[in-house]
């Protein structure tokens, strides 16, 4: 009875060994998973899930301290995106971080703008110009659409436009006609 | 007659050609009023020269290139220019797009034009002067010409030079009448390519179901060197990839161009274009169109380029009755416009206006029975039924480990899909979806770098100020220590940075920045 | 004027799956005569039997999964499935078998598994294998085919009453009328020591394999010949499964002609012409690429002889399809093509 204890202790003991050593010498520096989390985000800034922008969020999910679903500009595809990542389950956007909307930019009515500077510094990926006591603008190719330049505004000058469509951004849609529903040849001709 | 090496797949469709290319080309009616698109071409939006009241010579440029991959746009007629706007242009959307529109004079004034002798300018100028006028490939994609006549950048000699006239989609006949009668000017073309080029053979691919076309050009090659090698009817062989192959045996890598593998493809059209521009200094600024399916007069004309759809059906005879479809290009891949309004451009080869006698009846979609038909029809050698399952279930990154971007949508496997699954709208879809996704990560990457750079901007500004403020201190105390030496008085330092109360309110509704700053 | 937009190609070809599956019907016909010739009204029966059921399982399985129920009915498939089954039941089968058959097949293999053109393994396949596993003495009851045993007479109506009723003429014996099939007659009198070249004199067996069953056989071939000549099955699938049995039993004929049957024997033995070109040919659970399908076939070959001569049942093709249904989705991942324009190696 002794050898089977002794043979197994020795083996644990051989086995917590190679453990720690591999702990020590192949450690991966750094938290890749956070990286990939803020891969997958959408980088709006925008703040709805709770935190000072995209990477502390992605921090906060790494540790466990936040669920995927509170991502409204990511949406449905961003949550099923890191339920993959992560290996959990997709579940619906938390209601309490916003709803998911088609994609807007910010416009600043420049007739009403007083040249404040307060958007411009709300804005958290430094898309607006202007100066003080000058006319704002914002750089649309570049707004992520978080609305956060929205509130400061004394003036109430500031408003979003859902990105137009034009030939150069159309797609082609999804067939419509599917397999087996009943009346596809009308929906296909639709 | 050398060799010729089939490609995979293809298709013999029906052909209904004799409707159209019975009689000679003939020029359509100068319009009243013409619209024409600033993007006619692949690449970049010409940026407009033209402003709304100013007049417009014929041929006067009122599109500039913008960029390399670019063309230019010129004024069809002479006339008045009414507006620079969005207008609806020929596109499967359906939107709009910017456009000139020109109120035209009748009087066909033309610009000053200059013939020029490409044979002793260098070939950038001849470039130049291609470019300038606006030549673009006129098989349909409408691919600036001048990029593809560089040979820079291509370390070893162009092997072959192929002119496509294979036209191998059913209906259109434009190609096949101008081969016919303008043989000898297409030639003409042709030697210019070749002379910017400098192929080592030059092979003229036309489709065998056009003896009369084949006769004209053998005939204006008599003395050139360049081959007519006719090829056999069959549906996709007029893709350019497709044809190289059919040709020369080469296959055009997945994700490279003909010029790759050392062979380089023009249209006829585009060849009978650059002779118009060389020889008599003519920009593009028509071209020709096959009218043909259920109109009273199919026929092949010759359009200014801006001439409403709707203009060439009634100088055709009109619609027959039951038109459902207006079809801009060919059947198989060609594409319905939702209005006859729009304007002719660069890339309008034919317009076939189509009832249920020239469609496909419409009948039920039946699952994926995994037949294989697409796979044997397959000009790519593509599996279109994993496309398929991958594309319908939106698995976009298994759709392109089954190669999905070397799909040309040729339509062969929608043409035979049993279950008549609307197999290359998948694709379509698919391809539109990865490209968006591709722009979205692009864009979030910009705003990542913004909003990193802007964080580092607000922690060097705030170590700034707090470096600056360490100077001050001391400074600040030895000044108030020596004050105080002399005259005690009250400190100033600590009040400049207590803010007033209602400064205060206003930081709390979201600034970020620290009292002091705001102060400073 | 405005127009309807619909995307390209806007013209299509004629064919249509109905179309597919209407071929393979008329493609089984020579081969279904040959059988009615030899083994009488028993398979017309069966055929009839077959069909009603699967039209009437289909319909019922389209109305509870909500599709369209006229438009899935004209496409065939159920009639092509019926009648893959039926040929393949012992003449006299009891109806209550070709109904559990028919149902195992159209309910259980294909609509639970998603209807056409998603199920994993060949319904037909599947309603026999339940089939010869449920009643192994019922499947393997065979007529003996007519012109050997003169006894061969039932009329239609006799008929009826053997297959509704159980019920056999006063003036036959079960034992006279049915009989082993020639693989099942090889297969015992192997195992009772006899060699191959004498069991083969019995008179169960004809110029090349069984007596009657070479001619139902050559006319499977004849159709199937057809539906490759028309398109619609793949040639590399029969290709793959004949010389797969072919070159396997060559092997071991050469090995030991006195133990193993020549591959002639084999080829034109049981199912093996049948399932090559109607049974392994089903596109859903077959291979799709053109290498793939070359070694589905020649999986399906091999296997076959391998249950045959090795195995505890006298025919393998079914069993064969079905473990090579399995393999398919691996076979295609492994046999993509080489697109257009993409390197070689």
């Amino acid at each position: 009875m002794w050898v089977a204890v002794i043979a197994l202790g020795v083996l644990a003991g051989a086995s917590g060994l190679m453990l720690g050593f591999a702990a020590v010498r192949l450690r991966v520096e750094g938290d890749p998973v956070v990286e990939k989390i803020d891969a997958i985000l959408p980088q709006t800034q925008c703040g709805q899930c709770g935190f000072a922008g995209c990477r502390p969020y992605a921090e906060a999910i790494a540790a466990g301290e936040a669920d995927i679903n509170q991502c409204p500009p990511g949406g449905e595809t961003g949550i099923v995106a890191l339920a993959e990542l992560l290996g959990r389950d997709p579940k619906p956007l938390n209601p309490e971080n916003g709803a998911e909307k088609p994609k807007m930019v910010a416009v600043i009515d420049e007739r009403n703008c007083i040249g404040c500077t307060l958007c411009i510094q709300a804005c958290p990926v430094d898309a607006i110009l202007g100066a003080a006591k000058h006319m704002h603008t914002v750089i649309a190719k570049e707004c992520t659409g978080c609305e956060l330049c929205i509130a400061p505004c004394p003036v109430d000058c500031i408003y979003m436009t859902p990105i137009a469509q034009t030939i150069a951004n159309w797609k082609w849609t999804y067939p419509l006609a599917d397999t087996g529903a009943r009346g596809s040849v009308e929906q296909a001709a639709a | 007659m050398s060799g010729l090496f089939p490609f995979h797949g293809g298709l013999k469709t029906v052909r209904h050609k004799t409707e159209s290319n019975q009689q000679p080309i003939r020029w359509s009616a100068l319009p009243h009023r013409l619209t024409v698109p600033l993007r006619q071409h692949i690449g970049a939006i010409a940026k407009p020269l033209a402003r709304a009241g100013e007049r417009v010579l014929k041929g006067q440029m009122i599109g500039q290139p913008d960029g390399y991959i670019s063309a230019a746009i010129h004024a069809p007629t002479s006339g008045k220019v009414i507006a620079v706007e969005q207008q609806p242009v020929p596109h499967p959307s359906g939107l709009p797009d910017w456009c000139v529109v020109i109120e035209s004079d009748g009087e066909e004034r033309w610009v000053e034009r200059q013939a020029v002798d490409y044979r002793r300018l260098h070939p950038s100028e001849v470039r130049n002067r291609l470019r300038s006028a606006g030549v673009v490939g006129l098989g349909g994609a409408a691919f600036p010409s001048a990029v593809k006549l560089n040979p820079s950048g291509h370390a070893e000699a162009l092997e072959t030079l192929i002119l496509n006239g294979a036209e191998c989609e059913p209906w259109i006949t434009c190609d096949d009448r101008i081969m016919r009668e303008r043989a000898a000017e297409i030639i003409a073309g042709l030697h210019v390519i070749a002379h910017l080029l400098e192929p080592r053979e030059v092979l003229i691919g036309i489709e065998d179901d056009k003896p009369e076309a084949i006769a004209a050009m053998v005939a204006a090659c008599a003395g050139t060197g360049f081959a007519v090698r006719p090829v056999p009817t069959r549906y996709p062989s007029g893709s350019v990839k497709q044809l190289v192959k059919l040709l020369t045996a080469k296959e055009t890598p997945v994700d490279g161009l003909p010029v790759d593998v050392g062979v380089q493809c023009f249209n006829v059209g585009t060849a009978y274009t650059i002779y118009r521009a060389i020889e008599f200094g003519e920009p593009v600024i028509s071209r020709t169109v096959t009218i043909t399916g259920h109109v009273n007069q199919p026929q092949n004309l010759e359009v200014l380029l801006g001439t409403p759809f709707s203009e060439l059906i009634a100088q055709s005879g009109g619609y027959r009755d039951g038109v459902e479809r207006l079809i801009m290009g060919g059947p198989m891949m060609g594409f319905a416009v939702h209005d006859d309004g729009v304007p002719v451009t660069k890339a309008t080869n034919c317009l076939l206006a189509a009832s249920a006698a020239e469609l496909a009846p419409l009948r039920p979609v039946m699952p994926c029975i995994r037949c294989g038909a697409c796979v044997d029809a397959c000009p790519a050698n593509l599996l279109p039924q994993q496309l398929y399952w991958h594309a319908r279930a939106k698995e976009f990154d298994k759709a392109q480990d089954y190669h999905l971007f070397s799909c040309i949508e040729c339509g062969c496997c929608s043409y035979v899909c049993p279950s008549h699954l609307p197999l290359v709208q998948y694709y379509r879809y698919a391809k539109n979806e990865i490209w968006a996704q591709e722009k979205e990560k692009q864009k979030a990457e910009l705003a990542r770098q913004r909003h990193q750079a802007r964080l580092e901007r607000l922690e060097r500004e705030k170590q700034e100020r707090d470096a600056k403020l360490r100077q001050k201190r001391p400074r600040h105390a030895r000044w108030r220590w020596k004050t105080r030496l002399t005259k005690p008085s009250r400190p100033i330092a600590p009040r400049r940075l207590r803010p007033r109360p209602n400064q205060r309110l206003k930081l709390a509704s979201g600034a970020i920045e620290s009292p002091c700053t705001l102060k400073r | 004027m405005h127009f309807k937009t619909l995307t390209s190609p806007h013209v299509l070809g004629e064919t249509s799956v109905g179309q597919v599956m209407r071929r393979v019907l008329y493609a089984m016909v020579p081969g279904a005569t040959a059988l009615i010739w030899f083994f009488g009204w028993g398979v017309l029966v069966n055929l009839a039997v077959a069909t009603v059921v699967a039209l009437m399982a289909e319909a019922a399985m389209l109305a509870v999964r909500n599709k369209p129920i006229a438009t899935h009915l004209a496409d065939y498939s159920a009639v092509v499935t019926a009648w893959l089954l039926a040929v393949a039941l012992p003449p006299l089968a009891p109806w209550w078998m070709t109904v559990i058959g028919v149902l195992s097949a159209i309910v259980v293999a294909k609509h639970l598994y998603g209807g056409l053109g998603y199920n994993p393994f060949n319904p037909a396949m599947i309603g026999y294998v339940v089939l010869l596993i449920s009643f192994p003495r019922e499947m393997s009851s065979w007529l003996i085919p007519q012109g050997i045993g003169q006894a061969h007479a039932l009329s239609l109506i006799e008929t009826l009453q053997a297959i509704f009723n159980g019920l056999l003429p006063d003036r036959l014996a079960a034992d006279a009328l049915t009989g082993a099939t020639p693989l099942d007659a090889l297969r015992t009198q192997l195992g009772l020591g006899l060699a191959v070249a004498d069991i083969r004199n019995s008179p169960v067996f004809g110029i090349v394999a069984g007596s009657g069953w070479e001619w139902a056989a050559s006319g499977f071939l004849a159709g199937g010949l057809w539906l490759i000549y028309t398109r619609v099955a793949a040639w590399q699938i029969p290709a793959g499964l004949l010389s797969g049995l072919a070159v396997i039993s060559t092997i071991f004929y050469l090995i030991d002609p006195q133990r193993y049957a020549p591959p002639w024997f084999h080829l034109w033995s049981g199912a093996a012409i049948f399932g090559a070109f109607f049974i392994a040919t089903d596109p859903v659970t077959a291979s799709t690429t053109p290498r793939g399908r070359l070694l589905y076939g020649a999986g399906v070959g091999v296997l076959t002889y391998i249950i045959r001569s090795f195995g505890g049942y006298p025919d393998g093709v079914a069993f064969a399809v079905l473990l090579m249904n399995i393999a398919a989705p691996t076979i295609d991942l492994y046999t993509q093509p080489k697109v257009f324009g993409a390197r070689r190696g």
